[in-house]
């Protein structure tokens, strides 16, 4: 076997790649996310608790079984397909919808932990000062909210960044479109390419370590500095 | 002019409260924990919505069986029981969240605001940097701010330790002299009551028990406040003299004038003494040689047991008997041997007037803008 660069280009696509999945899937996160903790926060109702399991369950589930039942939503002979006009599995646009179901819990639990925190006396206390319903959850409950969003952020784009089993089950591998670096780690792996597996995968452990640090902190300025 | 109609069922609680408080002044929510005050000013608010209930404020209908106003639109400043601030906002923004909001004329602004409150230096501080009598300054501050028609009060000093309740009292007072919105109360302790109120509307268990004038509710012999351990009659009353040698004041009420220490400013000026039942005694004649300053001839309405062997006797001053309402605890045995009766003629011996607030500091000056709302 001949000796490769540490480095190359294909290599360079994928921890590209892997940033604009975990970059886009992190916004599409917190636009469904954020309005669907705040009306899981609000009142109960065995509604409410339906909705929030069906969010939670792909905490539990194995990726693989995740990731087939999406590769069917997704296949050729779907509704999902037919309604669309073209197919999602092994696609980009694929993998950002996997990727979404598959962190949303990550996401809507702590800021709708966040929400709960707050309390209705807030958005109470704006209502009594004239702001509209809209108006006080902008100006009210999202700053107050803001480490927990600050949280779901950063574990939503974590969690996207480390899928492994939904990505190769609905993405397959292709270079460029659908290759992402945990695919890519297990490729050098089989490959015997460790040098290079050492390379993303130490890269993967000072990132894990950097996301759980930042969370620590934010968490110890939301319960030192505010009252 | 403000009438009510609340009916609703809230678990196994029954809410049917019915009442009416003028367009101006301070009214009380009064009664025991429980009874439901809280939750008619929060139906008021619109915070809580009670479907088969009507409300009108200066004659605008905010609710009937129809229509709802919601909370954001209901021109009302609400005092939270703890101050609330946004904790992500400054001082500043706290007090102009409201105010930023209106969309009608300003009829109070931040000046008149901070000046009223004294909270001018707190502006540019940090929410958590306040003390609880302060961040309470700015809540109602805030709520001011919002140019209320209505201003609703729950509790806004039960949450306080006595130091800061007797730092917001007077500023309340201040409010109430400075200002002609109308003001709804919700307390259950007496003192602030006998304090800060013009009427009174006493709740029990849902119900309105009876509302009016808080001088005439407090002597009411129907109502449960005279039978209160320490019953008292709340009389405001107008400077007319100062007797600068002995540190006098004098101030004419219904029926009569009374001699209170201290300087109660200047002639013309409204104070409200408060006179405890026990602090009076009743003689059939003037006291000939007496160190009790106060003697005033009353007429006797009635007089209702109090238990432990006394009654309180009800009385009106003045020898016609039409003036401020009094009460007296006297002892049983002393009201037997002097055989009285109602309708007659006695003299009431105030061993001691107090003002309802207490005189005003240095530190406290009346507003040198005095704001007043429509």
């Amino acid at each position: 076997m001949t000796a490769s660069p540490l480095f190359d280009a294909a290599m360079i696509e994928t921890i590209l790649l892997t940033l604009r999945l975990a970059g886009i899937t992190t916004v599409v996160l917190l636009l469904v996310g954020t309005p669907l903790a705040w009306w899981l926060a609000r009142g109960g109702g065995l509604w409410k608790e339906i909705v929030a399991t069906v969010v939670a369950l792909p905490i539990v589930l194995p990726p693989t079984v995740l990731g087939f039942y999406l590769l069917i939503a997704m296949g050729p002979h779907s509704p999902l397909t037919a309604l669309l006009g073209r197919q999602l599995s092994f696609t980009f646009t694929g993998l950002v919808l996997g990727s979404v179901i598959y962190s949303l819990p990550f996401v809507v639990n702590p800021i709708r932990n966040a929400f709960e925190a707050m309390g209705p006396r807030p958005m109470e206390a704006a209502a009594t000062l004239r702001a509209a319903p809209l108006d006080a959850f902008v100006s009210v409950a999202l700053p107050l909210a803001s480490p927990g969003i600050m949280t779901g952020a950063i574990l939503g784009f974590a969690h996207t960044v480390g899928e492994f089993g939904v990505v190769l089950m609905i993405g397959g591998g292709i270079p460029g479109r659908t290759k992402v670096l945990s695919v890519t780690i297990f490729d050098y792996v089989e490959t015997l390419q460790w040098p290079k597996a050492h390379v993303l995968a130490g890269g993967m452990l000072a990132m894990s370590f950097v996301v759980i640090l930042a969370m620590m902190l934010i968490e110890r300025r939301l319960n030192g500095g505010r009252r | 002019m403000i009438e009510a109609e609340f009916r609703g069922q809230l678990g196994s609680f029954a809410l049917a409260a019915e009442f009416t408080a003028p367009g101006e002044g301070i009214t009380a929510l009064f009664g025991p924990s429980g009874c439901g005050k809280t939750t008619v000013l929060r139906a008021i608010a619109g915070l809580l919505r009670l479907p088969a209930s009507r409300l009108s404020v200066n004659g605008e209908t905010w609710q009937d069986g129809r229509q709802f106003r919601p909370t954001h639109r209901r021109a009302i400043g609400y005092v939270f029981q703890e101050a609330s601030l946004f904790p992500h906002l400054s001082v500043r923004a706290n007090l102009t969240f409201g105010l930023s909001r209106v969309k009608g004329p300003i009829r109070i602004g931040e000046d008149e605001v901070a000046d009223l409150l004294g909270i001018a230096p707190l502006f540019d501080r940090p929410t958590r940097m306040l003390s609880g009598g302060e961040r309470q300054r700015v809540a109602i501050g805030r709520a001011l701010l919002s140019q209320p028609e209505l201003l609703l009060m729950d509790e806004p000093l039960s949450a306080l330790d006595r130091f800061s309740k007797d730092e917001i009292l007077p500023y309340l007072e201040r409010l109430h002299a400075a200002l002609s919105i109308p003001v709804l109360y919700v307390s259950h302790d007496i003192a602030e009551v006998e304090r800060l109120a013009d009427t009174l509307v006493l709740m029990e268990t849902g119900r309105v028990r009876a509302a009016g004038p808080l001088a005439e509710m407090l002597a009411d012999p129907a109502l449960p406040l005279i039978h209160m351990p320490q019953p008292a009659a709340v009389i405001d009353g107008e400077v007319v003299g100062r007797d600068t040698k002995y540190g006098l004041s004098e101030v004419r009420v219904p029926g009569g004038v009374v001699v209170v220490p201290g300087d109660l400013g200047p002639t013309g000026r409204t104070r409200r003494l408060r006179i405890p039942a026990s602090d009076v005694s009743l003689g059939r004649h003037a006291p000939l040689d007496t160190t009790i300053l106060n003697a005033l001839p009353a007429r006797i309405e009635g007089a209702e047991p109090a238990g432990g062997h006394q009654m309180t006797v009800r009385l009106r001053l003045g020898p016609d008997g039409r003036g401020a309402a009094l009460l007296a605890r006297v002892s049983l045995k002393s009201w037997d041997r002097l055989a009285l009766k109602p309708g007659e003629l006695v003299v009431a011996r105030l061993k001691a007037v107090a003002l309802a607030e207490p005189a005003p500091s240095a530190a406290l000056a009346p507003p040198a803008a005095a704001a007043r709302l429509r």
